[in-house]
């Protein structure tokens, strides 16, 4: 890893408020960092504690479980 | 259908007059409620006004990205058929059974054979001013108004067509690959039978060049607001970049220029407010700024600042605190250009305190005002239905969207300003009223959608097309679109890539359908905006072309990416990458689904019994629908209770007096008073709710819910308010002198304060009503006792739209209007005067900037409307309430009477404070949308549900104690013991149950393991 390197981040994000959240950030152009991917959930209670230890085997830096 | 009692027969269709977002709202609504529709519009495409905004307030969404879907979806309803290019000549018979004569002008294109492909206007060698960019560029005379027309149709504008002027050229006809051009065409006749009218002929925008101050057309460089919409309009004159239109110079200063042909006495000028430039004003300024990443100076110079609607206030305070927005209270002189033959311009203008000043600019915008369309007094009288004194269609507060010819309804701007939400709850409003009219005749005449059966290539190997959208310039001036859709060219299964400048457009569905078709694609995938708002549209399209609507997947690369990285465009390239390899990846892996049928209760239970419940209920009984309404307090009535007037002078006690014996007296409605709600539960078509109903536990089963609660006065504690007794609230002091008319009788001087507790940091938000009821009152006092002193003490006037005649009307009557600072308000104290103790009132005239003292002898506060908390309700049906504590609709603009949560609806003050006329309006439009789910025959329910493999289940019971929706339960399976099973009907997707599951034995269909897995893994690799 060297100095370059920038964390990316697996977020999962309940459909019916964070998923809802992130889309209002949009509209309100909120700027944050581009180094988050988003994997949409019908619910935050949906992600399995497999599924967060997929993404950081799959090579996210971090996890965020958001719901 | 439960029938209605009329024998009377009707004709179970509609026409709407005029395809804009109020038209186009009303037909898609009447088409759900069950009958068939024909959208009459003038145009040759529907769209309207709203087709020609930038971006809309206070939501600040792109206008075409939320009013494309609905163009799209009433294009291809097959209950609706656009007449386009077609005017109402003459309507005749009663209501329930109108014959129209509808006259429609030739296009000079063949309707079926057109294709779009825009080869006779890339041919056509005349070039006009294109109205729809305002003119501010030109057209061809073969011509589509603008890309995402409904319908995508060319047409040959005859008037300035070189073969219809010089008898040659026929370019057209000759280049045309599909043989459309028809130069031959002539106007049609058509007679139609309609059992209803919905009027929804929208606005015109005012014409400046009347007006010598603005110097409009003299220089172009002061434009109007509409055509400033078009130049920050990505697909506009100059492509969305924020140039002036003498030099193409990048614009530093703007200045906006208000009440431009509203509030104005001058000959030409409306007197009325025309409602919208406010705020629209605010968020050109907001967008513009945007544009110029902060370098723009952005100025407003205003009278009064009407930010009356829900979230405008707070979309103010950020535009003036946040964005740098300046406001300049003042009057303007004169707009001219700097010195002869200068680009730039010089703004004249007396502030506040008197003194003339002056100010230059790169650019002036004048935000116009609206007024009813030009041809309205011809139409009137056509149609037989009166207008009011400001030429638009009278209506009564209490009846808000009848005309005054029955059968007739209308809805939008043409019954006087209002913006979109209005128009919108209006338009649906109006289609309730049609349905309460056409309820014997409903499916009478309407078709039923099939869809060709899905091909089978869903079952072979993955051939997933990809669409990426450049939304005009909302993903594209971030995002490198043909970059992503090279990239996507090689992912694994993807056997088709495109990009579009919209990928909603009707067009591109088109398309779409024939990619499919033509390379046998078996699953799409859309990078574009967030599925939340079009994943069904595009679910729709596929469908149509015969693949399953459940493969079908989404890439959020506008909302989460090009939005929010605007100053990164190489990593939001990257990230739009990644984001629709994960989708590619989850698209792949993704079965066919059918959805499913549930039971649907055809009742409905209104929570509320004021004048939007008791509205809701009566009209939902009269469609034929059983209705309970639950009311907490001991008589129907609600806050209406109080009220004697409207502001247009009919009286409410009347009203309320035939509203509530209609209520009571309808067989199909059940009023329930002193009921305290304990719990809802269920969902779209079978809810149970158990209330107390005076004391006494009671159950009731309903298929829709609708939120009528209501809102209440705040009681302040500051103004000596509770301290002494000539300090009162509201009705409070008609009530008084009503009680005692000596009291009026000996009184001098009465003092109104405005916005207490409204518009202050506790509670950011404008409550509406009390500058015209304070304004109304002040009127009724002074006409009874010429000689009352009466002062309004205000922040900024808020007599919105036609109310302004009132405020008009109340300054020449001689009551006397001060305006104070919020961080200057007035000071009330007690004093003793000839043996009496009255009230002092001190506080800063702005216009002689000093501080005077009023003595008076009543103060009415107008109080800030507050809700009820309701955060119990809210709870029990999982809906959302804003910051402020109204419960918060789906969707601002264009959703303001639902919620996210199906089968739920909302009107009147838990809202958002509104007056009478506006509260009727939301309840009938709440009531339409609510028949709309009742008048199926069924709900169609999800199929993304939970699925149990009963052979790895274990019968722990982890999933029956994690499910919070009751959809799980386990039962007996004989030799095996307890076994889960999944309830689909009441399942909502959400996947507790199979993240608790310790066997791994439950599976979430259209989110299982498999394909999270996969979208996981394709994310965690690098582009």
């Amino acid at each position: 890893m060297n100095d370059s390197h920038e964390p990316k981040m697996l977020a999962f994000l309940c459909n019916w408020c964070s998923y809802a959240g992130a889309d209002l950030a949009g509209v309100s152009r909120f700027q944050y960092p581009p180094t988050v991917r988003v994997l949409r959930t019908m619910c935050s209670g949906r992600v399995d504690s497999l599924h967060m230890i997929e993404g950081l085997k799959s090579g996210f830096d971090s996890v965020l479980v958001f719901g | 259908m439960m029938g209605n009692s009329e024998s009377k027969t009707v004709t179970g269709a509609v026409m709407v007059v005029g395809g804009g977002i109020a038209g186009t709202q009303a037909a898609l609504d009447a088409a759900e409620q069950g009958f068939y529709v024909y959208l009459v519009e003038k145009a040759p495409s529907i769209g309207g006004m709203m087709a020609q905004l930038d971006k809309t307030f206070p939501t600040n969404d792109c206008s075409m990205c939320i009013l494309s879907p609905k163009l799209v979806e009433s294009g291809r309803h097959l209950n609706i058929e656009l007449l386009t290019m077609s005017e109402v000549d003459r309507i005749e018979g009663d209501a329930g059974n109108f014959s129209v004569t509808v006259r429609e002008r030739p296009r000079y294109v063949d309707f079926e054979k057109c294709i779009a492909c825009g080869i006779c206007s890339e041919k056509c060698p005349r070039k006009v001013d294109d109205e729809f960019n305002m003119g501010l560029n030109k057209r061809k005379a073969a011509y589509v108004m603008y890309p995402q027309a409904v319908p995508l149709k060319y047409l040959i504008d005859g008037e300035n067509c070189i073969y219809f002027q010089k008898g040659k050229c026929k370019a057209c006809e000759k280049y045309c690959p599909a043989g459309a051009v028809d130069l031959g065409q002539k106007e049609k006749t058509h007679t139609i039978n309609v059992g209803a009218i919905i009027l929804a002929a929208g606005s015109k925008v005012f014409d400046p060049s009347v007006l010598d101050t603005y110097g409009y057309g003299g220089h172009p460089n002061i434009v109007t607001s509409l055509e400033f919409e078009r130049i920050l309009s990505a697909s506009g004159p100059f492509e969305g970049h924020l140039v002036r239109p003498s030099d193409r110079k990048e614009c530093k200063r703007i200045a906006w220029l208000q009440c431009v042909g509203s509030r104005d006495t001058h000959e030409g000028s409306h007197t009325y407010c025309s409602g919208v430039c406010c705020t629209y004003a605010i968020k050109e300024a907001v967008i513009a700024r945007e544009h110029a990443k902060d370098s723009l100076d952005a100025a407003i110079f205003y009278m009064d600042m009407r930010t009356y609607g829900k979230d405008f206030e707070r979309y103010y305070n950020r535009a003036k605190n946040e964005m740098g927005v300046r406001f300049i209270r003042s009057r303007v002189h004169s707009v001219g250009p700097e010195r002869l033959g200068s680009p730039d311009l010089r703004i004249d203008y007396v502030d506040e305190k008197g003194s003339v000043l002056s100010e230059t600019f790169d650019l002036v915008v004048l935000s116009q005002g609206l007024e009813a369309p030009a041809d309205i007094a011809e139409m009137a009288k056509r149609l037989q239905i009166d207008l009011d004194a400001s030429k638009f269609v009278q209506t009564s507060s209490l009846a808000p969207v009848e005309t005054s010819r029955p059968g007739i309804f209308v809805c939008g701007f043409v019954a006087g300003p209002k913006d979109i939400p209005s128009s919108v709850i209006d338009a649906s409003a109006a289609s309730g009223a049609c349905a309460a009219l056409l309820s014997p005749a409903r499916g009478t005449l309407t078709n039923e959608k099939t869809y060709p059966p899905e091909d089978p290539v869903v079952n072979d190997a993955p051939k997933v097309g990809v669409f990426v959208c450049h939304c005009g310039l909302n993903i594209a001036s971030v995002v490198d679109v043909p970059a992503v859709r090279e990239y996507a060219r090689n992912l694994p299964g993807v056997a088709y890539v495109a990009d579009n400048l919209f990928t909603c457009s009707q067009d591109t569905q088109k398309l779409i359908r024939e990619a499919i078709k033509e390379h046998g694609l078996n699953r799409v995938v859309v990078a574009a905006c967030t599925p939340r708002t079009h994943e069904p549209l595009f679910q729709e399209t596929i469908r149509e072309a015969g693949i399953n609507r459940y493969l079908f997947e989404m890439a959020n690369i506008r909302d989460q990416d090009s939005w929010v990285h605007q100053n990164e465009p190489e990593k939001a390239t990257q990230k739009a990458k990644d984001l629709l390899r994960m989708a590619v990846a989850k698209v792949a892996l993704l079965e066919p689904l059918e959805r499913m049928r549930a039971e649907l209760n055809q009742g409905a239970l209104i929570v509320g019994g004021g004048v939007s419940g008791m509205t809701a209920a009566l009209n939902l009984a009269e469609q034929g629908f059983k209705t309970y309404l639950l009311e907490s307090a001991g008589e129907l009535g609600g806050n209406a209770l109080k009220l004697k007037h409207t502001w247009k002078g009919e009286s409410v006690p009347e009203f309320l007096g035939g509203l509530r014996e209609r209520v009571m007296s309808h067989p199909l409605i059940e009023v329930q008073l002193h009921a305290g709600i304990k719990s809802i539960q269920g969902f779209v078509g079978q809810f149970i709710t158990t209330a107390e109903v005076a004391g006494v536990p009671r159950q009731f089963e309903h298929g829709v819910v609708i939120i009528a609660s209501g809102a209440e006065a705040y009681k302040p504690k500051e103004y000596l308010y509770g301290k002494s007794d000539r300090v009162v609230l509201w009705h409070e002091l008609e009530e008084l002198f009503e009680k005692d008319p000596r009291k009026l009788e000996e009184a001098k001087s009465v003092v109104f304060i405005q916005c207490v507790g409204s518009r202050e940091p506790d509670r950011p938000y404008c409550s509406k009503i009390c500058c015209t009821a304070s304004v109304k009152e002040a009127i009724e006092l002074k006409e009874r006792k010429p000689d009352l002193q009466i002062y309004v003490l205000y922040r900024d006037l808020r007599t919105y739209g036609l109310r302004e005649e009132l405020y008009t009307k109340a300054r020449s009557l001689g009551i006397m209007f001060i305006r104070f600072p919020v961080d200057e308000k007035p000071v009330v104290e007690t004093v003793r005067e000839n043996g009496k103790e009255l009230l002092s009132i001190t506080v800063r005239d702005h216009v002689l900037d000093r501080p005077v003292r009023i003595t008076a002898d009543y103060l009415k506060l107008a109080t800030a409307i507050v809700p009820k908390g309701e955060k119990e309700l809210a709870g029990f049906l999982n809906i959302p309430l804003n910051q402020d504590g109204f419960f918060l609709e789906a969707h601002m603009k264009l959703r303001p009477v639902e919620f996210a949560v199906d089968g739920i609806f909302l009107c009147g003050l838990a809202h958002y404070p509104k007056p009478l006329d506006e509260s009727i309006a939301q309840a009938k439009a709440a009531a339409a949308k609510a028949a709309g789910v009742l008048s199926r025959p069924y709900i169609e329910v999800e199929p993304v549900v939970s699925s149990v493999n009963k052979d790895d289940c274990t019968g722990c019971g982890l999933c029956e104690k994690a499910c919070p929706f009751g959809a799980i339960r386990r039962h007996e399976i004989a030799g095996k013991g307890l076994r889960a099973e999944s309830i689909a009907a009441s399942c909502k997707g959400c996947g507790v149950c199979a993240a608790a599951c310790p066997q791994k034995a439950i599976d979430i269909v259209h989110f299982r393991d498999t394909q999270i897995v996969a979208a996981i893994r394709a994310g965690g690799e690098s582009a």
